[in-house]
């Protein structure tokens, strides 16, 4: 298995610091081979495409680092220390926030709840500590200013129920949610999949926010263009491996599908 | 609408609802408005028909009549919003309030702790119906309807089929009966205690990360375990809680009866299912108020005392409740095809 060394093809900036690091993974489901050996890294700030044909590995992969899945064999390092996941919180409070391609956002809770779901704040005082009773206006401010950030205009009222949004605007909502959080990585599962042209131009626009606010962010993608638009390296996923890493620079689009299908080799 | 566009655009999009696009809205955001609408012309009509019936005395019964069901409707709420349903709400309060009768009366056991056992039993009995559903994985109907015939077939043994009155029961047990004036109306201990139970659950339902997370288990139980609840936790939560509220309905239900039947409120499933609906909680889970269940439960009460006033045959109240059911629950379908 060859790949381009990953300095060589570095993203924007000159000193790389390198954030998430895999080595080996390996996941079995039975005996079918989810994940043989794969080798992943991501530098802050840049964004890491990862593309690949159905059943090469990528939601395997993206669910071994965020926790949804715990690798049978292999280490993972973030900021440099190894970590264990056993389930998607462990990741989540590491700084790892992931975007779901379906399963985004509760559509009967309003926005400032789905936003600060699971990390909600409370009250000041003994109301939030004794009565333990949320503090849902400075989460609806705070969570306006999270969407605000990411530049999204139409949603003005955080109190609105996420199921009276347009598809659009409810995946602006679970990638403004992982921006707010996201401390350190954010992971994107097929952010666009669903959506129209103008409305995946939105989502592609929070992306390139989220890398200029210095995170490390991984999009798993089908979209090739947007996939040569956006990311800075992708990772190319075949048969459970990596089959390498490329840049939009280094290759074209031709070259990423026929490394993906196989038709081509990549040089050492 | 994309992100796209404008906020002057957005508020444009906005002014072309229709007033019934408007009403559905409004109707999505406060899924009680309806039966609030609805209790009220109840209210209205049967005050008309019979002017006895704004009585505050007659109000008051109405009152202290809710109460039961109100409070078993509780439960019902919480696990109705998971999207489950809850079959075995009469055994297990017929089961709390038999073992707190006879172990004050046969067994000799102090009142309080007569009746923190019966209480405890309910949180065990909702503790076994949740462990089924989140461990078993068994869907909520099946582990209720189950359990119903469980939990009465307990009950009747333990009991012996046999009712306690309430001069032999402890006072302690008794004291929801207790009534007391408030201004024009008497209330009793038990509406009360009742009322207390909604303060406190609707605080924690509207209030709380808990609450929160109910809702959110409720409406897509996987999502939120993606999004780091602990769905099975929350769900377990919610029919313990069920159980408490239950074991302290079997209190205000001794009080209410005037006594400790085996054979009281056969119809409480329904009932506070019933309340539940009408109220406009979604049995598809993740939507309803609980202020939506205390005005259900009212409404299905004033149709049986209004109806009674107006002298017309019970057999009409049935058929009502039954239309009451259907238009709450083709309501609810409606407003959740809502759209910006």
């Amino acid at each position: 298995m060859t790949a381009v060394a990953p300095d060589s093809t570095g993203a924007a900036g000159g000193t790389q610091q390198q954030i998430l690091s895999a080595r080996g993974l390996i996941k079995t489901f039975g005996r079918v081979v989810g994940l043989d050996g794969v080798d992943l890294d991501l530098y802050r700030g840049e964004v890491l495409a990862i593309i690949g044909d159905n059943g090469a590995g990528k939601s395997t992969l993206i669910k071994c680092l965020t926790g949804a899945l715990v690798p049978d064999a292999g280490t993972l390092e973030l900021d440099g220390k190894r970590v264990h996941f056993q389930r998607p919180q462990d990741a989540r409070d590491a700084g790892i926030e992931t975007v779901y391609q379906q399963l985004a956002v509760i559509p009967a809770l309003d926005i400032a709840s789905n936003l600060y779901l699971a990390r909600e704040e409370r009250r000041a005082g003994p109301l939030g500590s004794v009565l333990r009773m949320l503090d849902k206006k400075g989460m609806r401010e705070r969570a306006g200013k999270a969407v605000q950030e990411l530049g999204i205009q139409t949603i003005q009222n955080m109190g609105q129920a996420v199921e009276t949004l347009s598809g659009g605007q409810r995946q602006a909502v679970a990638v403004s949610r992982a921006a707010a959080f996201g401390g350190k990585v954010v992971v994107l599962d097929e952010p666009t999949a669903a959506l129209g042209v103008k409305e995946s131009n939105q989502v592609l626009e929070m992306v390139k926010s989220l890398r200029a606010k210095g995170l490390g962010v991984i999009l798993i993608s089908h979209n090739m263009p947007q996939v040569w638009e956006v990311a800075d390296r992708i990772h190319i996923q075949r048969l459970g491996g990596r089959a390498g890493v490329i840049t939009p620079q280094s290759h074209s689009m031709t070259d990423g599908v026929g490394i993906m299908t196989g038709a081509m080799k990549l040089e050492g | 609408m994309t992100a796209g566009t404008s906020a002057a655009a957005a508020e444009l999009a906005r002014r072309r609802h229709s007033p019934l696009q408007r009403v559905q809205h409004l109707l999505h955001g406060y899924p009680w408005i309806s039966p609030l609408v609805i209790l009220v012309l109840t209210m209205v009509v049967f005050t008309i028909v019979n002017p006895r019936f704004s009585n505050p005395s007659a109000l008051s019964l109405l009152i202290q009549q809710t109460a039961v069901i109100a409070c078993l409707a509780i439960g019902q709420t919480l696990i109705i919003l998971t999207a489950g349903i809850d079959l075995s709400v009469g055994a297990i309060v017929i089961l709390s309030m038999m073992v707190m009768a006879k172990l004050a009366v046969e067994n000799g056991v102090p009142a309080p702790l007569a009746l923190l056992i019966g209480i405890a039993l309910g949180v065990g009995a909702g503790a076994l119906n949740g462990l089924l559903v989140t461990r078993v994985n068994l869907p909520p109907f099946i582990v209720t309807l189950g359990t119903l015939s469980i939990f009465t077939a307990i009950a009747l043994l333990y009991s012996g089929s046999k009712s306690f009155q309430n001069n032999e029961l402890p006072d302690l047990l008794n004291w929801t009966g207790t009534s007391f004036p408030v201004g024009p109306f008497r209330l009793t201990v038990g509406v009360v205690i009742v009322l207390v139970l909604y303060a406190i659950v609707g605080f924690a339902l509207s209030q709380t990360a808990w609450g929160q997370h109910v809702y959110a288990v409720g409406d897509d139980p996987e999502a939120a375990r993606l999004a780091g609840i602990a769905s099975k936790r929350v769900l377990l939560s919610v029919y313990v809680v069920a159980g408490l509220v239950y074991g302290i309905g079997a209190w205000v239900l001794i009080g209410r009866a005037g006594a400790a039947s085996p054979n009281a409120i056969t119809d409480a499933n329904l009932q506070s299912i019933t309340a539940v609906v009408i109220g406009g909680t979604s049995l598809f889970g993740g939507r309803g108020r609980l202020i939506g269940t205390l005005i259900g439960a009212l409404i299905v009460q004033a149709f049986y005392v209004g109806l009674s006033l107006a002298r017309v045959d019970q057999q009409y109240r049935l058929l009502a409740v039954g239309v009451l059911v259907i238009v709450a629950v083709a309501i609810d379908q409606w407003i959740r095809k809502v759209k910006s």
